[in-house]
Order: structure tokens, then C-alpha cells, then sequence
């Protein structure tokens, strides 16, 4: 397959750490694959800074097949870049055209601190769900699965929400800095479905609880959660949320 | 009581309070709506709705410091809220500000509107609610007196301009904080919400415009 190539210049932010002042680094590269994505991109531009002798670019990543939640930044301005529904890793250089400027940042919000240029640490949304997102089974053989029975339209929904990768793009272009979209997804997960019930009561109280206790915002309902979601999970998951909230907070006492 | 105290100051417990009182607020902007409506009937079905009101007696002072204490927890929680939002944003902007969807114009000013608002409201409160009223100089004529001066005018054409944005978000934003949100309904509550702040705001408008264009038939 023939493919393109493009010339573009990379004004990425670099951060040698947590406490580190930060700034915007611009690189020009020459004859990049169109069909390469934007991680690849990255790769490229680090083994020619390497060979420079100069240090790479840090940035996560893991599956590179857009469902393990580890890749991100804000590409121009959008978490995960132009393409909908896609993570940084699915997105693709022909997304971008000869010449253009791409602007790379880490996700910001207080509550995910840069540890190095595009790395930030979004171990909070493992507290978040330490905190509630789990349900207790017990040990031993397991049952007929047959035997809990699950309308198929509410399976569908679960799923939907159970889609969340968890990469905190929502956190990160929230206005408010709010993980709400992730927070409303894993407990739809979990309150759709029989096994979620032992926990309902308490499961929304503890998970919001912990997100405000690491630094999170507000949710203002502006949206821009579900619009950046590389999931495409919808804030229909948040008011769902927001029912289980408003049942565990005034039914805790019983 | 301590779980009470415990919601209240979640993220989740501002929200229901921002979306109650909203709700409140609204529902009295509503209820004001249609009696401001009597003066579509003249003079003196205005002045007779005023007088009605006033001849509540107690329930009058009992309403006044309800709406007065709905709305000062509305503006303290806004504002709250939005500097703790500000601070979880944190110091270090984004180099390049998208809007990938979902933000409205109403949704991105909501403070800005909101304190508009507030100002709207004391200049409103200034000049119709602390003023003189006598037998000869009755409410009606305050009400068109001071909407006839062109810079009253432009300022409560604009209030309520304001105001539409505010609610313009308000509305449809409380529902989904209360968990109001199905996919089968959500294009009718999104025009539900925009017809009833839409009919508001235009019989507000209508009024005021009707005061400048036909003062003669109000005044005594």
C-alpha cells in the first residue's frame, strides 16, 4: 500500500518533573508516513532526538490498540486529538496535513500531576475506584451463569459503560476538571447489573467522595466529556450516576 | 444529620443545591411572569394584582425572606463552585482552547451571566420594590416612569437577553443533575426547556417594549 508522506512541525511540551517549570519545545519533521499514527510519529521523532543525544520525549502508552487507557494528550487542543471517538494510539498522521503545526500537551488538571513532559499521574482514578468501583462474589465454584437472568437492552448499557478505558480524557478537557464521565460510567456499569447491587448504597457516595478528595472539580454539565470520549460513552451515565448518588445519600442511615 | 452536612458538601451535594434553587428561582420567575402578564389588561388590573399581592398580609415578609435566602444560597454555592473548579483546572492553561462540542454559550458563562443577574436584580429591586408607592403615584406608573427613560430600557432588554442565557443552560443542566436524562425524551426536554425560558423572557420584553410604545394607556 502506498502511502503519503508529510512535513510538520511538533510544538510539545517538556517537563523534566513533577515540580520542574515547564515549556513548549518545537521540532520540525521531515517525510512522515501518513500511515503512521501518532504515537509512531512520536517514536520517530524520539529516535531521532536519541540520536542527537538528546533526551526523548516521555510519554505512556501500552496496548497502541486503543483499549487499554494508557495513551493521551492534548493534541491542538482536544484530548486524544481531531478524530472522534478515537485514543491518541488509533489516531493516524493522515488526520494531519503537510506543513501543519501540531501542538502536543500533557492533560492538565490539579488533580493529575505532570510526573515528565507528557506523563501525568492518573493513579487518582485508581483511588476513585478502589474507593467503590468493585462488587464482592464469593469464592468457590462459580454458579450457572443462566441462572441471573439480564434483559438484553439493559446488558447493552452496562456495556456501553463498561467501555470506559479509564484514560482520564475526560478529566483532562472538562472545563472544571471533573472525571465525571468516568466516574458515571463505572458506576452505570455496576448499578445496571444484579451483581452491583450489594454495594448501591454506599458506591456513589464513596467513589464521589474520594474524587473530590483528590482535587477534582465540579461537573457543570457542559458536555465536553462525551464529545472527547475515545469511548464515545454518554453523560446519559452521568445522571444515572447522579439517581444513585441522590439514593445513597438519603437512604445511608437504614 | 451528619450525612446531610456530609452531601451538602460534596461536588454531587452543590450540584443538587444549584439545581433546587434553580429550580425554585425559576418556578418564582414563572409565577412573576404571569402576574406582571395583567398588565397586557391595563392600568388597573396591574395595580389591582399588586394590591392583591400586598394584601397577603404575613405571608408576604414569610415569601420575601424564603426567595431572599434560595437566592443568596444560589449565588454562594455558584460562586463556590466556581472557584473550586477554577482551582481543580489548575494554574497552567492549555495552549490552544477547543470547544470539541457539547459547550453552549450558555454553558461556558454561567458565572458571568449569573452575576449580571444579580447586579439586574438589585438595580430591578432599586427601582420598583423601594420606591414610594402612593394612591396617586401606584405602581403601575412607577413601572412605566422608569421604563420609558431609554437607558432603563436598553437595560432590561439586556437583563433579560442574560437572563435567557443563563436559564438557557439552567434548565436543561438541573434536569440532568437530578438524573433526568433518557435518550427517548431528551430532544423534547431540550425544547421544552428552551420554549418555557423563551415564553418568559418575550412576555418580559413584550412588557417592557408595551410600556415605551403605549405609555398614555398606563398612565393615571
Amino acid at each position: 500500500m502506498s502511502s503519503k508522506t508529510i512535513n510538520i512541525i511538533v510544538k510539545i511540551w517538556r517537563q523534566t518533573g513533577p515540580h520542574a517549570k515547564g515549556n513548549f519545545e518545537d521540532h520540525a519533521l521531515k517525510d512522515i508516513s501518513t500511515g503512521s499514527s501518532f504515537l509512531e510519529m512520536l517514536d520517530v521523532m524520539n529516535e531521532a532526538l536519541a540520536n542527537k543525544g538528546k533526551e526523548p520525549i516521555a510519554f505512556d502508552h501500552d496496548c497502541r490498540e486503543g483499549i487499554c487507557g494508557m495513551c493521551g494528550a492534548v493534541v491542538n487542543g482536544t484530548a486524544h486529538g481531531p478524530e472522534k471517538e478515537t485514543t491518541l494510539c488509533q489516531l493516524h498522521m493522515r488526520s494531519f496535513k503537510d506543513g501543519d503545526t501540531i501542538i502536543i500537551e500533557p492533560f492538565r488538571a490539579t488533580g493529575f500531576p505532570i510526573v515528565k513532559d507528557l506523563i501525568v499521574d492518573r493513579s487518582a482514578l485508581d483511588s476513585i475506584i478502589q474507593a467503590g468501583g468493585f462488587i464482592s462474589v464469593n469464592t468457590g465454584s462459580p454458579q450457572d451463569a443462566n441462572s441471573i437472568l439480564i434483559p438484553q437492552h439493559i446488558a447493552e448499557q452496562a456495556m456501553d459503560a463498561a467501555a470506559c478505558i479509564g484514560c482520564g480524557a475526560c478529566a483532562a478537557a472538562c472545563p472544571n476538571a471533573a472525571p465525571m464521565l468516568f466516574i458515571g460510567a463505572k458506576i452505570s456499569q455496576l448499578a445496571l447489573l444484579p451483581q452491583g447491587q450489594q454495594e448501591a448504597r454506599t458506591r456513589a457516595v464513596s467513589m464521589v467522595g474520594c474524587m473530590d478528595e483528590n482535587g477534582f472539580g465540579n461537573c457543570g454539565n457542559e458536555r465536553v466529556c462525551e464529545n472527547v470520549c475515545p469511548k464515545g460513552i454518554s453523560i446519559r451515565h452521568i445522571a444515572r450516576m447522579n439517581r444513585e448518588y441522590l439514593k445513597g445519600a438519603f437512604a445511608q442511615s437504614d | 444529620m451528619s450525612w446531610f452536612i456530609q452531601t451538602c458538601r460534596s461536588s454531587l451535594g452543590k450540584k443538587y443545591i444549584m439545581a433546587l434553587t434553580g429550580f425554585l428561582l425559576g418556578g418564582f420567575l414563572l409565577v412573576h411572569t404571569i402576574g406582571n402578564s395583567t398588565i397586557f389588561w391595563g392600568r388597573e388590573a396591574f395595580n389591582a394584582y399588586a394590591h392583591h399581592l400586598h394584601s397577603l398580609g404575613v405571608f408576604v415578609p414569610i415569601f420575601e425572606i424564603g426567595l431572599v435566602s434560595i437566592f443568596i444560597i444560589h449565588v454562594i454555592t455558584g460562586v463556590l463552585l466556581f472557584l473550586q473548579n477554577r482551582s481543580a483546572r489548575g494554574g497552567q492553561k492549555y495552549e490552544v482552547e477547543t470547544n470539541p462540542g457539547g459547550r453552549t454559550w450558555g454553558s461556558q458563562t454561567m458565572i458571568y451571566t449569573g452575576a449580571s443577574i444579580l447586579v439586574f436584580i438589585l438595580i430591578h429591586l432599586a427601582n420598583f420594590h423601594f420606591v414610594e408607592k402612593t394612591e396617586i403615584l401606584t405602581i403601575s406608573d412607577v413601572v412605566t416612569k422608569v421604563l420609558n427613560n431609554p437607558g432603563f430600557t436598553l437595560l432590561y432588554v439586556i437583563g433579560m437577553a442574560v437572563l435567557a442565557l443563563h436559564i438557557s443552560h439552567g434548565f436543561w443542566s438541573l434536569l440532568q443533575t437530578f438524573g433526568i436524562n433518557t435518550p427517548q425524551y431528551n430532544n423534547a426536554i431540550r425544547v421544552v426547556t428552551w420554549a418555557v425560558a423563551a415564553i418568559m423572557i418575550a412576555v418580559f420584553v413584550l412588557i417592557t417594549l408595551l410600556l415605551v410604545v403605549s405609555q398614555n394607556q398606563l398612565l393615571g
